[in-house]
């Protein structure tokens, strides 16, 4: 039962198509990297998408990045990321067959997930309030009367502004370089006799940047959740002694899926939350 | 004999706590610093800066959390040639965007916002 080879029978993990557990857990492994990298490219297609829209429109970036809370941001980062370090522990904590370690860092990685969890959804709540959404549901203006309708509402913080000071003389930096194609006739303006961008105005299309950003933070979301309910998976396995040095095939491959979220997170964070 | 069989059978790499430990306090590190970087006004630097501390995050990720550096050297391949795909991708969509002249005539800005 212990040994894989040298007697008739094996280990109750081993499929008996492979020659030993070494073999079948590096042929799970490629596995596995071949799913992570369709991953990347499934979040490659947004990042196009990001990477289009920024270079032809900086302005609408660096305008609505101001909306966008740099602390919570941070914080979810080193949360995730520390979340990402548990897992990496738990992962040598299986193979070294320490069951109680690996059972309290697997539940601490679960934890870290739904702390992540718990920030963004304070981060989506405020965008939902002040109406910084995709599309025809971007209104951030609807928030603002503060008439008799609002009582019931609870206490909403004041919307985050761009400084109405501070960014003008940046924002004249950075013009747009493609012209919105349905406003007004079509024509040209002399050099130096066109309207200076965004006066410390908001741009066009700022709705374009929280599609983005809810598709790229949602898609990634979702990649949390799923994450979280396979670490839960595996934690409830880890609890009856599933796993150890012969076999933890399952807890390595969940620690690759969680640490490649964690490094979508690493690339979303300074393009979302660090623009400038 | 006991020793060749158990390298034979032994089942992935084991990282020391103290590399994991290295490794989680140089990302902290880093990402302060990615936040701390966006006070100073670099111009186009800042993005190329943000990107650059990100790749060397990710790359520690991979090696070492995701045990790339002790890996069959076919699960590193995958993940470069994926992340080739992908700076091909984007680096095609740049190069047809930038393709279309925002200035007819040049040196005339385009109206905007009349």
């Amino acid at each position: 039962m212990t040994d894989s080879h040298g007697s008739e029978g094996h280990p109750a993990h081993l499929q008996h198509h492979f020659d030993n557990s070494r073999q079948q857990f590096s042929a799970s492994k490629l596995g596995m990297w071949l799913f992570l990298a369709t991953e990347i490219l499934l979040f490659a297609g947004l990042f196009v998408a990001y990477a289009v829209y920024r270079s032809n429109h900086p302005e609408i970036f660096i305008y609505a990045h101001y909306f966008l809370d740099t602390k919570l941001g941070g914080i979810n980062t080193m949360v995730l990321l520390l979340s990402s370090f548990t897992m990496a522990w738990g992962v040598r904590a299986a193979q070294l067959g320490q069951r109680k370690l690996l059972v309290a860092l697997l539940s601490l990685t679960l934890l870290g997930g739904f702390g992540f969890l718990g920030i963004k959804y304070v981060e989506y709540e405020a965008k939902w309030k002040h109406g910084l959404l995709w599309g025809t549901n971007y209104n951030p203006e609807s928030h603002d009367d503060h008439t008799g309708a609002d009582e019931h509402a609870e206490e909403v913080e004041e919307a985050p502004t761009a400084p109405e000071t501070g960014a003008p003389d940046r924002l004249n930096l950075e013009p747009t370089v493609v012209p919105p194609s349905a406003t007004g006739p079509a024509g040209t303006v002399p050099p130096g006799e066109g309207l200076p961008h965004g006066q410390g105005a908001e741009p066009d299309n700022v709705h374009i940047f929280f599609g983005i950003y809810f598709l790229m933070t949602g898609l990634h979301g979702i990649h949390v959740l799923v994450g979280m309910s396979l670490i839960f998976w595996i934690l409830l396995k880890s609890i009856g002694g599933a796993y150890g040095p012969k076999y933890f095939t399952p807890v390595d491959l969940v620690g690759l899926y969680w640490h490649l979220v964690d490094l979508i997170w690493i690339f979303l964070f300074p393009l979302l939350y660090l623009i400038h | 004999m006991a020793t060749e069989h158990n390298h034979h059978d032994q089942v992935g790499h084991v990282v020391p706590v103290p590399l994991l430990g290295g490794v989680i306090a140089a990302l902290m590190i880093l990402t302060w610093l990615t936040v701390f970087v966006t006070k100073f006004d670099l111009g186009s630097l800042n993005i190329f800066i943000a990107l650059g501390i990100a790749v060397i995050k990710g790359a520690l990720v991979v090696l070492f959390f995701m045990h790339l550096r002790w890996d069959a050297p076919i699960n590193g391949i995958v993940l470069i040639s994926s992340l080739l795909l992908v700076f091909l991708f984007i680096g095609f969509a740049l190069m047809d965007s930038a393709a279309y002249a925002p200035d007819q005539i040049p040196g005339y800005a385009p109206r905007i916002n009349p």
